[in-house]
């Protein structure tokens, strides 16, 4: 590490571009923001920062902090989703052979070539009343149907008397259908890298002491991948905590997240304070939720040692 | 051996691996209570074979059976054979005790019974007092002991072992050998031990076989394989061997055969088993005798140079250059502290009897 000590001009001009780039396109707005959270607004554009925690003490209203709840909620239903679905297509991309394996991978980072906003609109062609999903149900409630006329069982109805398309849109279960869709990628990877680095005598140890797929499973394969499901959560978790798109586009009058809200404010409702206030707690809550994992990590090493 | 029951009936095993034959039609009979060992060189099939044992691969032709039950449907978790494996696989995130317990858990075991065979089988392994230790707080020794002991309680027919030395000093290799024999005869179960190291099957085993790509070239016990190897390839890379191809001339009455040799000329070797009339004469390097007299009339010997010494400390390697051309090698064992050993360049003679000649078939 004394490296840099011996050539300095090398060190200095790979290390001063990236240092001016954090600084004057990250901290310094985020320091910017995080000074107007303590302003008030005079006029239209004019903020005077004056210390006031008027804007903390608003922000943890209730009105405010149920959609913090809900955020929360919607982001952990999501991790959850992610994980539950992620597991079996990492376990799957792993047990293939290495000639499938990088176009597995492909295929699930493949979507990232894709604007978020193309593919959320590609949800919404999906999803929508009169989208592909309902067309496909209405295939299948139209043969089954027939089938039934053939039968001569038609005139009992047993399916309804005619199909009925779904409201898929535009409500809660469109924002986490989205938010899984969205996030899931950001679970595999870290699961596949966890998975494909585990000696595969250890699963095979544990079948031949007799434990049966499941037990192996449950003891073997989901211990030893812990890290890795730990890092899956957090950038599933975080990303979506902070969702906006997918809210504003799939969700309804009542499924709007904390970063809508915190939208709103530096742009119909044009109260920068308030807004850059809403936005340090939600990094708060987001650094006390790390805060949480580091500690209980911290405490698994310790039982591991 | 052969008055016990088959415990393990391996008939006309191949596995391919697309067009790898990595097993290549192997039979075998392994008797119960049996401390045999699978040696050959690196890609031979040693592990293949094993791993069809334990239910990870299944054979592309031929069938396994484990006390007279076909396998070829049964899993690995219910097969009655257990495996240490070549990297000890002990779960990072369980302790000794509960590494140990993992088999006899999953089996439903009852508690207080698992307690106690799990610390028989810790005692067994001369680690009892580690119950609480995680595995990477172990040297490699314990580790691969914990290995031991947890497919040890689970009691199986077969104990199946891939290397398990392998990654242990030599020292350390050596004491485990010994702790491992004597084991295997305390437990009285069959052990199916996998190595590359000749010497440690040498030591070790009641029975060897010995594998080339996929086949087995000679199943004998330690003693027999050494002295009588049945084909070149067995001779050679058990020990060393000193090998020369020969020609059959004829055989004498009294079941002599004459061999021409290129090189040493003629020679009349007492055997009498038939034989193709293309060979190799093979002799052992201890088996040589090198003198600046003349040897015994009934030795066969050869005037020659020293072209190199090698010290190995209990014994010294002798390199020699016959007159007539090839090269011989001959050990000496450094009887005294202070002895006269040949140097390069001294002139001798060297032979051997004409019984401790090795007569081997392609
Ligand atoms: N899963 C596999 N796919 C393709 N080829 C394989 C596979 N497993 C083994 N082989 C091939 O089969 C042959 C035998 O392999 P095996 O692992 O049984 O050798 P080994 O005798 O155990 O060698 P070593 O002493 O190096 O462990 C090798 O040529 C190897 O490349
Ligand atoms: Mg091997």
């Amino acid at each position: 590490m004394d490296y840099w000590r011996k050539s300095p001009k090398v060190f200095w001009s790979f290390g001063i571009p990236p240092t001016i780039w954090l600084f004057a396109l990250f901290l310094a707005p985020l320091f910017l923001v995080w000074g107007l959270s303590f302003g008030e607004k005079q006029g239209i554009i004019e903020v005077a920062i004056t210390g006031t925690l008027e804007n903390y003490s608003r922000a943890v209203q209730p009105l405010y902090l149920q959609i913090f709840l809900k955020s929360f909620w919607y982001a952990g239903l999501t991790t959850f989703f992610c994980l539950v679905i992620s597991f079996p297509i990492a376990l799957a991309i792993t047990s293939a052979s290495e000639r499938w394996k990088p176009i597995l991978l492909l295929l699930v980072i493949l979507p990232f070539w894709t604007n978020l906003l193309i593919r959320t609109y590609a949800l919404i062609a999906v999803l929508r009343t009169n989208g592909y999903l309902n067309d496909l149900l209405e295939l299948i409630w139209l043969s089954a149907d027939s089938g039934l006329r053939i039968l001569g069982l038609g005139d009992w109805n047993l399916f309804g008397e005619r199909f009925h398309r779904f409201e898929l849109l535009y409500n809660n279960f469109a924002v986490v259908y989205g938010l899984v869709y969205v996030h899931l990628p950001f679970m595999v990877l870290p699961l596949y890298a966890a998975l494909d680095r585990m000696d595969r005598s250890y699963i095979e140890a544990s079948l031949d002491l007799g434990a049966g797929q499941w037990r192996t499973f449950r003891s073997v394969i989901v211990p030893l991948a812990l890290p890795g499901i730990i890092s899956g959560v957090i950038i599933t978790f975080i990303p979506a905590l902070g969702s906006y798109l997918t809210p504003d586009l799939l969700g309804g009058t009542d499924s709007q997240m904390i970063a809508n809200v915190i939208e709103r404010q530096f742009k119909s409702a044009n109260d920068w304070p308030f807004g850059a206030a809403l936005s340090f707690l939600l990094m708060y809550l987001t650094f006390f939720a790390l805060a949480v994992r580091a500690l209980l990590t911290r405490h698994n090493e310790k039982g591991l040692a | 051996m052969a008055d016990r029951p088959v415990i393990l009936q391996i008939k006309q095993v191949v596995k391919s691996f697309g067009n790898v034959h990595a097993v290549n039609g192997v039979n075998l009979n392994i008797y119960e209570g049996e401390f045999f060992a699978l040696l050959g060189p690196s890609g031979c099939g040693k592990t293949t074979l094993l791993r069809m044992l334990a239910g990870f691969e299944f054979p592309s032709e031929g069938s396994i059976k484990i006390d007279g039950k076909e396998t070829r449907d049964i899993p690995p978790n219910q097969r009655p054979v257990n495996m240490v494996f070549q990297s000890y696989a002990v779960f990072p995130h369980m302790n000794v005790f509960d590494n140990v317990a993992y088999g006899l858990k999953v089996a439903k075991t009852p508690r207080e019974e698992v307690k106690e065979r799990v610390q028989d089988a810790l005692a067994l392994v001369k680690l009892d007092g580690y119950e609480l230790r995680k595995p990477d707080q172990l040297s490699g020794g314990q580790r691969q002991r914990v290995a031991l002991a947890r497919a040890l309680v689970k009691r199986p027919r077969v104990l199946l072992l891939d290397e398990p030395l392998s990654a242990l000093d030599a020292k350390l290799r050596e004491a485990m050998q010994l702790e491992l024999v004597k084991l295997q005869k305390a437990v009285g179960i069959t052990f199916l031990i996998v190595t590359h190291d000749q010497e440690e099957a040498l030591s070790m085993a009641d029975r060897i076989a010995v594998m080339e790509n996929g086949v087995v070239r000679q199943v004998a016990p330690p003693g027999e394989l050494y002295e009588s190897p049945n084909c070149r390839f067995v001779a050679d890379f058990i020990g060393r061997m000193n090998l020369f191809a020969g020609i059959v001339e004829g055989h004498e009455d009294w079941g002599g055969l004459n061999v021409k040799t290129e090189l040493l000329g003629k020679l009349t070797i007492p055997h009498s088993e038939r034989v193709s009339s293309k060979l190799h004469l093979a002799v052992r390097p201890e088996k040589l005798r090198i003198s600046s007299e003349i040897l015994p009339s009934s030795y066969f010997s050869f005037p020659g140079e020293v072209d190199a010494v090698v010290y190995h400390g209990s014994e010294s390697h002798v390199y020699l250059k016959t007159d007539a051309g090839p090269f011989l090698c001959a050990t000496l064992t450094n009887l005294s502290r202070i002895s006269v050993r040949p140097k390069k360049g001294d002139r001798l003679w060297i032979g051997w009897a004409p019984e401790d000649t090795l007569v081997l078939s392609e």
